[in-house]
């Protein structure tokens, strides 16, 4: 068994399968640069990110999966998972040395795996793209902070320019430490220094930064989610199902 | 300021919550005009309320003032409660802010008939066309249709709106002739028709000019309340089968009747609601539309109600032991489907994996199918030798005594004490 360390990068993992290739490698297990412990009885290969050697491999697993599956791969891959990382590689080996059509093949561990794993980092997408609740700033920028289990800010962009096409918003993940701003035209990546009247640590933003109707309209979206709830059906087990805990920290309805 | 409008839709928003239809999906209206909003593909729940229930759409009354006095409505006319209306402007502010934060995914809206029928649609087309038009707003837009409005309105709320949906509200005419004297299903049947036509029209109509209007590209839908009137649940679901069929309808909605009066003819307030019965005619709802069951399978004559202690896709298969085992590596995707505890994206799995080899148990479990139930409807590749000894309600009592189903094994039509 040989150890692959890789950069963390889409493209480290591209590259670690052609280098798979290339040295012959048999059995492989890859880690990620932050999750590497050297250990002195095992030898370790280090991956040199190249694009090159990624686009080649890129290439090669769209001319046998289709869209639908190019995509599951890199939802799968934003999960950061070790586990996924190495499913992964494994996966394109199995898909590389078999003919169009494996990808089919849900009798696959590794097939299985990368599915069952973009399906997760789709519905954590699809959460977010649910849960985010904007603020009206006073320079009229709609603010909103998140931190969603995996890294889905490269999968919502397009969904909030598209409905949002006529504000600017910011969309920032704190856990990840990056943000998307839309600024009427294009999207793009920022990276805040949070001052003290703008800390992380506040669930949403302080009322000295924001429009003056921003308090109605929060006051009336906790007055609708209470009247809109018929008392006669409760059932808090099936609500925190469907809206786990972990997201009401910055839930506008789900604050006192 | 803030209170009176505060007030306003604490009002509207409490008549109109016993409307259960959230759905904001199926639309295709994208945002090509820099607007905003942009209503393509799937549906998105933003919240749930307590009760666990999508809070998809803004769902108001424009008024809760009506004319009518049905009996099973919390804003009839011999109610007495408070009463308010919105004004134009106050239902597009409330949409247009709540959209830009991400609340919503648009809005429903419905109202009490004041006046009359046209007086009534003619002021909720206004709002439809003045966030379309002046506020360029193409988030989902779920539009009532009054019945008895003219055909001229119905055909301009449908070029503004996403859906349009009129309720029968009691499943069966003679139930609806009970609690609500003054209306019938032929006034529902009409106009749902007259929509249905002029949504095909214009489906032709696009396949030829581009840039035919949309109308309507989200379909209709209707709600029948559960439990106010004595139907069985056979009446229900063929009722909804026949309206499915006759208006092809995107979704029936069913509604657990919450009492919420003291009408001699009506359930007394305090009884529980129906929330198992309202769950089972769902999953039957699902096994019609996408499992490929027609409902004369699921409820006839010799089995007029859905058991409440199991689903109905299971109450099936145990009335019909002779089709089964089914053999997952070789059968039909059609009869896979029908297996109890394998659901639509099992079923396609299991189809597009055996072509690499016949699948055996650890397999199908790792696939999601729920293994403990439906282990006693198929054959794997690694299946124990089982005589088929087993009869009906041998093995449900074995299913039941294994599940972790959410209800009770057995129907408790009671209200808990905390």
């Amino acid at each position: 068994m040989e150890l692959y360390v890789f950069d963390g990068t889409l493209e480290g993992l591209l590259t670690a399968v052609f280098d798979c290739y290339q040295r012959k490698s048999g059995a492989v297990k890859i880690v990620s640069q932050e999750n590497f412990h050297p250990d002195v009885f095992q030898e370790s290969f280090t991956v040199v990110s190249a694009d090159e050697k990624a686009n080649r491999v890129w290439a090669g697993l769209r001319k046998k999966l289709d869209k639908d599956w190019m995509l599951r791969f890199y939802k799968s891959f934003l999960s950061e998972n070790q586990e996924t990382f190495h499913d992964l590689l494994e996966f394109s080996r199995y898909i590389l040395d078999n003919p169009a059509g494996a990808g089919e093949n849900f009798g696959n561990k590794h097939v299985l795996a990368i599915s069952q794993m973009a399906q997760k980092v789709h519905r954590e997408k699809h959460r977010m793209e649910a849960f985010i609740r904007f603020q009206q700033t006073a320079d009229g920028i709609f603010y909103a902070h998140i931190e969603p289990d995996f890294n889905v800010l490269p999968l919502i962009s397009d969904h909030f320019k598209n409905r949002y096409a006529d504000q600017k918003w910011i969309i920032y993940d704190l856990k990840r430490k990056y943000g998307l701003y839309f600024d009427l035209e294009k999207v793009e990546e920022v990276v805040f220094d949070f001052t003290t009247e703008m800390s992380p640590a506040l669930n949403a933003l302080p009322e000295t930064l924001l429009d003056p109707k921003e308090e109605l309209y929060s006051l009336l979206w906790k007055d609708y989610f209470r009247s809109t709830n018929i008392p006669a059906r409760k059932n808090m087990k099936l609500h925190i199902r469907h809206i786990p805990k972990r997201y009401w920290k910055y839930l506008s309805e789900k604050q006192a | 300021m803030f209170e009176r409008i505060r007030e306003k839709l604490e009002i509207l928003a409490d008549a109109a919550k016993y409307d259960v239809s959230c759905s904001s999906s199926g639309s295709n209206r994208k945002n090509t005009n820099k607007g905003l909003g942009d209503s393509e593909g799937s549906g998105i729940c933003h919240s749930y309320t307590e009760d666990g229930r999508c809070v998809s759409l803004l769902k108001i009354l424009l008024t809760n003032h009506c004319i009518y006095d049905c009996a099973f409505c919390v804003s009839r006319k011999s109610n007495d409660i408070k009463r308010a209306a919105f004004t134009v402007e106050e239902v597009v502010e409330l949409t247009m802010n709540f959209y830009r934060r991400n609340y919503i995914e648009g809005l429903f809206l419905s109202s009490g008939i004041f006046k009359n029928a046209d007086y009534t649609m003619e002021r909720l087309v206004r709002i439809v066309k003045k966030l379309r038009i002046e506020e360029r707003f193409n988030g989902y837009i779920h539009l009532k249709t009054i019945p008895g409005a003219s055909e001229e309105l119905l055909k301009e709320a449908g070029l503004y709106a996403d859906r349009m949906s009129i309720n029968l509200e009691m499943p069966t005419e003679s139930g609806l002739k009970l609690l609500a004297p003054e209306k019938s299903h032929e006034d529902v049947k009409k106009p749902l028709d007259f929509i249905q036509k002029n949504i095909v029209q214009l489906k032709d109509e696009k396949s030829l000019i581009k840039s035919a209007p949309k109308f309507v590209p989200a379909g209709q839908s209707t709600q029948m309340v559960i439990g106010a009137t004595p139907e069985t649940d056979k009446e229900i679901m063929h009722t909804a089968s026949n309206f499915y069929k006759d208006f092809s309808l995107k979704r029936v909605y069913y509604s657990g009747y919450i009492p919420i009066s003291t009408d001699t003819r009506l359930p007394i307030i305090g009884s529980q609601p129906p929330l198992i019965r309202e769950n089972r005619l769902y999953q039957t709802d699902w096994l019609m539309r996408f499992y490929g069951f027609d409902v004369q399978e699921i409820l006839n004559d010799a089995h007029p109600n859905l058991d409440a202690d199991i689903d109905p896709k299971l109450s099936w298969a145990l009335r019909n032991l002779d089709q089964f085992p089914v053999d997952v590596n070789t059968a039909d995707y059609k009869m896979i489907l029908r297996v109890p505890g394998i659901g639509v994206g099992s079923a396609k799995k299991i189809v597009q994996a055996r072509k690499f080899g016949r699948l055996h148990q650890n397999q199908l479990k790792k696939i999601g199918i729920a293994f403990k139930k439906a282990r006693h409807f198929i054959r794997y590749a690694d299946s124990p030798l089982q005589l088929r000894d087993f009869d009906a309600s041998h093995l449900k009592g074995v299913i039941l005594s294994e599940s972790t189903s959410k209800y009770l094994k057995t129907p408790q039509n009671q209200l808990s004490l905390f």
